[in-house]
């Protein structure tokens, strides 16, 4: 095993009362793809969004190769070079899809203005399947091309570690065949990534690794095909969810 | 003299809450950000004024006519101006911007209206002058007489949401505007309910004050400020909390006016709202969201 | 880019023909041209911070008020530039007491903040003037002839446009575009909203304190209650609505015909100005909520075609 680029320690959020994520750890190591599964209601996208600053942790650490990412607001974050996409897809709708990418490519840390910035979102737009579109209304695509122009997105940060929040959810089969094509090019390109995923095929193609989540506490991490004839992970998935 | 300060501190306070109970139901429920909310209240100040120097009705009498006269106009004025808004918003940070504009014109209207009628002199009249010993201080007659509507018109408001299958509904409808038609409540009409109930207790406030306070045209603007600040320090939407904070506000008000100098309340106002803000913005008495 | 050159043409050439202005116009129309500059500089200052962030100020005159004040409490104390430099100082001070404070918040904060902002600076100087200084009221005398007051007004109100145009084409331009779209996805490209928000705010916090302190000689005799009425705020607001505050243009094109017709209100109907005023600010927040020349240009565009609503611009973001 590589070494970790993220590290989770004994990481918990409580809302009031509830307890959401209680005490869960795990690494993810550089270049691979590791996928954070779970039942809904887990706290998978509860700890992805302490990852990427959207919730302050209330107690425990993340880091990214050894930078403290805990407790920093979220563009402080981004700057650290974790970049993300959405459950619900989260586009700029007033923005053309070109803009969408070069809002991301002004602000990341290496920042890119002018013509080159609107080179490179050419490109990126390209990459994902949206070529030659970036003068159209980000509003009027269609739900799969919103979604790769999200990846465009945060491609464009050049990430060290790229969140993807259910990405492939919503999906039609064929949409979902191109979808995954999409991430394994990315992992081919050395892009570390953590997602959380439903679509178990797209998890058992994608993921080397997977951690899996039930009621706020991991159930159990490692070799993703392992992983998921664990026992107790199959009686999560059975038990909590309406099968 | 400490004692007749904070005496008087929380007389000046129950009728702040009383102000604020209604903003934090037109603004909670409603979710109208009512910027207009102090003219009506100046407003019913003058209704007051004029039937005591008129007709020499006393002004208790004159809140039976006031609170119906601000139900019914808060009504009209959330169906012909605030309902369209609400309806073609599309969320609700647009229907903020919105109702914050609309009623920001609505306040103009209204205090000209005002202007022309009483021009901008300072108006008071003298009803229940006398003082009442507590505690072996006096207190004026017409303040202790504040104090008591409020807390009565307070706690009536508080059974009537919290005891009622009807406040029920529009405590439903402040918390989840969405859900509520799911389970049968009309949301539109709960909405306009609470705005007009929020306008009838605004003119009780405004009755309240002209008892033994003096008022201008123009001193509105102060009172919807007061009241948003009590309705954030106690909670959008918290009953409970808009009478401590009104309370507290009032006391801290008497007190500066007393010790430091009566030219500093706003300042003084300010500066807790300021703190609020920096500390806890969820307000004092509210759930952290 | 010829049309971009040709932008320009008519820009300075409108900008020669009105610093011309004060060899042709009597005192009468300077005057009104004065008043009409400090409503254009004001509202497009408005424009530049609430119209692109969505947080709606209506704190306008406290700003305007502390430029005009410094000015009267400065004018025989320190020389002319300083006084204005001092009064920048102020204005900006304040912006960031107030911004620090509430920008972090959701633009609700920001508007109650603001709403009673104007009272508060009011009495704080009220209470300074009786308890310190003795006196309420202070005269200004500084031979300051009205075009040299016309000339400073013209000159603001350029600046302020060029900064308008500069920034919608920057990076910061871009920023407020995000953070009005979406501010969690903001955040996350890395843009930090408070800090974007406060530089915006400053600057246009402090223009409008400027043309407080530019305007200010005009009075000669200053107290608390002229320089902080309230309807400064309003009037701004209003026309920066109705040319569409998000617009580079749009504010100052609203101010046009909005302060004439505010002009016409005020001498032909001083007792209804107020009622009139506030009934035709309903009616554009009702017909026009993005502003009259967007109206304008959604229907060029969809004429014919279905009608597309489009969401008001100032949204504040909860």
């Amino acid at each position: 095993m590589t070494a970790a680029l993220l590290t989770v320690s004994s990481l918990s959020k409580r809302f009031g009362g509830l307890v959401a994520v209680k005490n869960v750890s795990f690494d993810v190591a550089a270049g691979e793809i590791t996928g954070l599964l779970g039942p809904n209601g887990s706290g998978k996208t509860t700890v992805l969004n302490m990852i990427s600053g959207s919730f302050k942790p209330s107690a425990g650490a993340i880091e990214l190769a050894g930078a403290r990412l805990s407790g920093l607001p979220a563009h402080k974050i981004a700057a650290l070079g974790v970049a993300r996409t959405f459950q619900l897809v989260r586009i700029l709708p007033s923005l053309t899809v070109a803009e969408n990418v070069l809002a991301a490519l002004a602000f990341r840390r290496e920042r890119l203005w002018g013509v080159e910035a609107k080179e490179r979102a050419d490109a990126l737009l390209e990459e994902v399947g949206l070529s030659g579109r970036g003068r159209e209304s980000a509003a009027d695509l269609t739900y799969i091309d919103q979604k790769r122009m999200e990846l465009a997105r945060a491609l464009a940060a050049e990430p060290r570690l790229l969140l993807l929040d259910e990405w492939l959810a919503g999906l039609n089969p064929g949409e979902l065949r191109v979808g995954i094509d999409l991430i394994a090019g990315l992992r081919e390109k050395g892009v570390t990534i953590l997602l959380v995923e439903h679509v178990m095929e797209a998890v058992r193609a994608l993921c080397g690794r997977a951690v899996v989540m039930n009621a706020g506490v991991k159930i159990a991490e490692g070799n993703t095909a392992k992983v998921l004839e664990n026992p107790e992970v199959v009686q999560a998935y059975l038990g909590g969810e309406d099968a | 003299m400490l004692v007749t300060t904070i005496i008087n501190g929380l007389v000046l306070g129950g009728t702040y809450a009383l102000l604020a109970m209604g903003l934090t139901i037109q603004y909670g429920i409603a979710r109208i950000m009512n910027l207009a909310y102090g003219e009506t209240i100046i407003a019913a100040a003058f209704l007051a004024f004029v039937l005591n120097s008129t007709l020499g009705v006393a002004p208790l009498v004159s809140l039976l006519v006031a609170a119906p006269a601000g139900f019914a106009l808060s009504y009209l004025i959330y169906g012909l101006m605030l309902h369209p808004l609400v309806k073609r918003s599309k969320g609700r940070a647009s229907l903020e911007v919105d109702s914050i504009l609309a009623t920001f014109g609505l306040l103009f209207v209204i205090q000209g209206v005002m202007l022309v009628f009483f021009g901008g002199n300072y108006i008071s009249y003298t009803y229940m002058n006398f003082g009442i010993d507590i505690l072996g201080s006096s207190v004026a007659a017409n303040r202790l007489t504040a104090l008591i509507l409020a807390l009565v018109l307070g706690g009536g408001l508080y059974l009537l949401l919290t005891r009622t299958l009807w406040g029920t509904a529009l405590r439903a409808v402040s918390v989840a505007p969405q859900s509520a038609p799911l389970v049968g409540i009309d949301a539109d009409r709960a909405a306009r309910f609470a705005f007009a109930l929020g306008g009838a207790l605004a003119t009780c406030g405004g009755v309240v004050i002209s008892m033994y306070q003096t008022f201008t045209a123009s001193s509105g603007v102060i009172f919807t400020m007061k009241a948003l600040i009590v309705v954030i320090l106690g909670g959008v939407g918290n009953l409970a909390g808009a009478l401590s904070a009104g309370l507290l506000l009032g006391l801290v008000e008497t007190l500066v006016a007393t010790y430091v100098s009566p030219g500093l309340t706003l300042a003084a106002v300010y500066f807790i709202f300021l703190g609020v803000l920096l500390w806890r913005p969820s307000g004092l008495f509210g759930r952290a969201r | 880019m010829m049309k971009g050159a040709f932008v320009w043409a008519i820009f300075a050439l409108t900008l020669a023909v009105l610093a011309a202005a004060p060899f042709f116009l009597e005192a009468y129309g300077l005057g009104l041209l004065i008043g009409l500059l400090g409503y254009v500089t004001l509202a497009s200052a408005w424009g530049l911070f609430s119209g692109r962030t969505g947080y709606v100020s209506l704190a306008t005159v406290a700003f305007f008020g502390v430029g005009a004040y410094a000015v009267a409490a400065l004018n025989e104390v320190l020389p002319y530039p300083l006084v204005l430099l001092v009064a920048a100082l102020a204005g900006l001070g304040l912006a960031l007491a107030v911004g620090l404070s509430t920008l972090r918040l959701a633009g609700v904060y920001f508007v109650i903040f603001t709403f009673g902002l104007a009272e508060l600076v009011r009495q704080l100087v009220t209470w300074y003037e009786i308890n310190v200084t003795g006196t309420l009221g202070r005269y200004i005398f500084m031979d300051l002839g009205p075009e040299h007051i016309y000339w400073q007004l013209l000159a603001l109100a350029a600046a302020t446009l060029f900064i308008t145009w500069r920034i919608d084409r920057s990076r910061l331009g871009l920023a407020l575009r995000v953070i009005a779209d979406d501010e969690v996805v903001a955040a996350h490209l890395g843009i930090d909203l408070a800090r974007t928000k406060l530089a915006l705010f400053a600057l246009s916090s402090v223009i409008v304190t400027l043309v407080g302190a530019i305007q200010a000689p005009r009075w000669t005799y200053i107290e608390p209650a002229i320089v902080f009425n309230p309807t400064v705020s309003f009037l701004t607001l209003v026309m920066a609505l109705l040319g569409g505050a998000s617009r580079l243009w749009g504010p100052a094109l609203g101010a046009v015909p909005l302060f004439l017709l505010f002009e016409w209100l005020s001498a032909n109907f001083p007792n209804h100005y107020s009622i009139l005023l506030g009934l035709l600010f309903i009616a554009i927040v009702f017909a026009l909520p993005k502003g009259v020349f967007a109206f304008a240009e959604m229907h060029l565009k969809t004429r014919g075609g279905e009608k597309r609503i489009v969401p008001v611009e100032a949204e504040s973001k909860p």
